[in-house]
């Protein structure tokens, strides 16, 4: 049973012109690593409303096909019952963190759910060691650097023990090294815990090497949605998506002759085909 | 000319954010300043335009002290684009948000319509110069609060986080228009931590890390510094990294640009 | 008078056994020198109510950011004076109100500054008022810093295309503030929407019956607060009541110069 079933649908915001998207088909199923990428204005937010309810339940507006999560009929399932089942962590740190502590914040949707105060206890701590932010939980947001918010932000969805989780560009605010580690983080927990990843990213180069599958939207539709390897072309490139620059200069090597084995998505993959050609 | 004299710099709430900044920034000049998110460079930018004043230390722009001048008058050498466009956003078309400036600086009516027009047909915003700039996208707002600061013509331009939130083709873009502002003469100083951005069109880089400069050199010599980008939370850039681990077999370390690298790898893989 | 009189009001972290002590015990304590600063208006007890708090804050290693908070409060309390003394009260009377403005907004500040807004909502929610009503006090409170550091960003912004706030005739002032307050506004705004879209993200409202992680335990110590601070405050009562206390002989007052005014 697919963890995302989404058919043919096509949401109009209410006010606006034309749809935000358009016949959109994903298919998701349980332990995968998606990754949603595409030009600004492509629908990618929209999407990831639809996958916890904020469309149309928020987000009022005109909604035609179907979508299902965790086998839940979205448009009749109310956010706060999905919310069990799919956790979304935003793009700016500040506004998802509501109390003055990590631990307050991580256990303050275990409360929400009514949890009794041990398991809430439980959840709390094993939430903070999984981020890997124990040290922190006594610290403030404000205390934090960014890297260290998200971790906080992650750890307070991954509290409430859901099987999928959708992300939207959460390493717009941080720094590189801060981006990669939450990168890892969100890595790790879909490999160890299972939990399905649906991540919004722009920074292609550093997670090509987690996703098993890239979806690019463009204009309110999906134009390409397959392996990280199938999809970076010159299609995507021409949409405007940022193609690792790896992956670049191997496909304009190509073009200028020379015969390359394989295209690479990383810079290991690059490196090992190069070292390879140059030493034969 | 801006200059930075051992500057220190200390929030009224007592955070000891800049130790020592000691620069020199050229007329003409195009200088990326980077560093781990809270490093200071935010604030470091601040002092150029007389809105922070130095703790002790000074700050020379073109010449004037910055303690001794208002912000209005470096504003009109200094031009500080901010991070997020909704903090300054108020007008009720783009045409007046646009203007807006002019009129501070006292520009008489036809200048300030023929330069509105000017800066938004170089922005390509001339289709929303009627609009409310609230009802436009986030990298058209971007847009609007460049050009509500590039329209004055400050001779030095600083633009503080310029890429978050932008996606790669409105990247591409805005490095062809800072490339072309430099070609004007212009100075460009851009805050940022985004390596790629910075790898494709190799200024002058300065680094900055928990309040002090760390590092200062052209773009190839700061971003291959494995050491010295760990230091400031940064990390290589793509194609340095592939070089370097390629230098055994005789690639040279001090290339990170795509096109360098692909006339690199063409002319040594063309030969086998 | 200036914005740092809100300084004393900021709650700041800080690892002292007054910010460790139960929100409900220190409510007592504080309402107690309330109480008193209240009933009184002998300059000697309101001086003693003003002066007995001092080594409080000064446990809560907070006694600087009082007595700026005390300065910006002075024009105020300048203010009582004067009206006091101009209307025909004693000196000493006047010099009591004064006191006695001092003392309670010092006792207010003592509490907030000591109090995180976390532990408020937790002892507003023990004492029964609903949990959406204290989230959103406590999540207001939480976000005037937040905001007045976006105030500061637009101000800068703002300055940095060339306004001037200190220019102008009065009326010209006052509209300087649209490009500050428009902007500040659309960001209040933009930021409440994501703070809804969080909240219903984690499940906000989904059951009724909510058990907190933490919940607020009192020590001993601050059952011994507690006892002390209603002791003392039955002790001031009686005194109130059934003592009478020195003053001191002092009645100088102004001439009658107001029609009001008495001889």
């Amino acid at each position: 049973m697919p963890i995302i079933d989404m058919r043919n649908l096509t949401f109009t915001y209410t006010g606006a012109g034309k749809p935000s998207i358009l016949g959109v088909d994903i298919l998701v199923e349980p332990g995968e690593f998606v990754v949603l990428t595409g030009p600004s204005g492509c629908g990618k937010t929209t999407v990831c409303r639809c996958l916890n309810g904020l469309v149309p339940n928020f987000y009022s507006g005109e909604m035609t096909g179907n979508v299902k999560v965790t086998d839940l009929d979205v448009r009749k399932t109310s956010t706060m019952e999905l919310a069990k089942y799919v956790g979304f962590v935003f793009q700016n740190p500040e506004n998802q963190l509501f109390s003055l502590s990590a631990e307050r914040d991580v256990a303050f949707g275990p409360e929400n759910l009514g949890l009794p105060r041990d398991e809430i206890r439980r959840r709390v701590d094993w939430a903070l060691q999984a981020t890997g932010i124990s040290n922190l939980r006594n610290m403030a947001p404000y205390e934090l650097s960014g890297g260290q918010q998200q971790r906080a932000a992650i750890a307070a969805v991954l509290a409430m023990k859901p099987t999928l989780m959708v992300l939207d560009e959460p390493t717009s605010f941080l720094d590189p090294k801060s981006a990669q580690e939450i990168l890892d983080v969100i890595s790790r927990l879909n490999r160890e815990l299972k939990i399905t990843i649906f991540l919004v990213e722009h920074r292609l180069d550093a997670v090509s090497r987690y996703a098993d599958r890239v979806i690019v939207m463009d204009k309110g539709r999906v134009v390409l949605d397959g392996k990280p390897f199938d999809v970076y072309g010159e299609q995507a490139w021409l949409i405007g998506v940022g193609v690792p620059k790896v992956t670049m200069l191997f496909r304009l090597l190509r073009k200028d002759g020379i015969s390359l084995d394989s295209i690479p998505i990383t810079v290991e993959d690059a490196t090992k085909e190069l070292r390879r050609k140059l030493t034969s | 000319m801006i200059e930075v004299e051992n500057l220190c710099f200390t929030y009224p709430n007592g955070k000891d954010v800049l130790f020592n900044v000691d620069l020199k920034v050229q007329d003409g000049e195009f200088v990326a300043i980077m560093g781990e998110n809270g490093a200071g460079k935010t604030t470091l930018v601040r002092h150029f335009n007389g809105l922070l004043k130095p703790t002790t230390g000074r700050i020379l722009v073109d010449g004037n002290d910055t303690r001794k001048s208002s912000v209005a008058s470096l504003a009109r050498s200094v031009g500080l684009v901010f991070q997020n466009p909704d903090h300054q956003l108020f007008c009720e078309t783009v045409k007046d948000e646009v203007a807006f400036s002019l009129k501070n600086f006292g520009y008489p009516e036809e200048t300030v319509e023929r330069r509105v027009r000017g800066i938004l047909e170089t922005l390509d915003l001339m289709s929303y110069i009627d609009s409310s700039p609230f009802m436009l996208s986030g990298g058209e707002r971007k847009r609007v609060a460049l050009a509500s600061v590039l329209v004055w013509n400050p001779k030095h331009v600083v633009l503080d986080e310029p890429t978050i939130g932008q996606d790669y083709q409105q990247k591409d873009r805005l490095r062809n228009f800072i490339l072309q502002l430099n070609t004007q003469g212009k100075t460009v100083i851009v805050v940022t931590h985004d390596v790629e951005f910075i790898a494709e069109c190799k200024p002058r880089v300065i680094v900055l890390s928990t309040g002090r400069i760390v590092g200062d050199g052209p773009a190839v010599d700061i971003l291959t510094d494995e050491q010295l980008v760990n230091k400031a939370s940064l990390v290589r850039p793509q194609i340095a990294k592939l070089m370097s681990s390629l230098s055994d077999v005789g690639l040279p370390t001090n290339v990170i640009d795509l096109f360098t690298a692909r006339s690199v790898l063409a002319s040594k893989l063309e030969r086998i | 008078m200036s914005m740092r009189i809100f300084d004393g009001f900021k709650f700041t972290k800080l690892p002292t056994p007054v910010h460790q002590m139960d929100p409900r015990a220190k409510f007592i304590l504080v309402m107690s020198i309330f109480a008193v600063c209240l009933m009184f208006s002998n300059l000697l007890v309101l001086l003693i109510a003003l002066l007995a708090q001092i080594p409080i804050i000064g446990l809560a290693k907070s006694l600087k950011r009082w007595s700026i908070s005390m300065k910006g409060g002075t024009l105020l309390a300048i203010l009582i004076f004067v009206m006091n003394f101009l209307t025909g009260s004693t000196l000493i009377y006047s010099l009591a109100m004064t006191v006695k403005f001092l003392a309670l907004i010092s006792c207010f500040s003592i509490f907030f500054m000591t109090t995180s807004p976390d532990d408020l909502g937790l002892a507003l929610e023990n004492i029964g008022i609903p949990f959406t009503l204290v989230f959103t006090f406590t999540t207001a409170v939480r976000l005037v810093p937040t905001m007045a550091v976006d105030a500061q960003t637009v101000i800068d912004a703002q300055r940095s295309r060339g306004l001037e706030l200190e220019k102008g005739n009065f009326v010209k002032r006052i509209r300087n503030y649209i490009p500050i307050l428009i902007p500040l506004i659309v960001s209040a705004i933009r930021r409440s929407i994501e703070l809804a879209e969080a909240l219903e993200s984690r499940a906000f409202g989904a059951s009724e019956k909510r058990e907190s992680l933490v919940a607020l335990k009192m020590k001993l110590s601050d059952y011994l607060t507690t006892i002390v601070a209603i002791a003392f405050l039955t002790l001031s009562v009686y005194v109130y009541l059934y003592i009478r206390l020195p003053s001191p002989e002092v009645t100088y007052r102004l001439p009658p110069i107001w029609p009001w005014s008495y001889a």
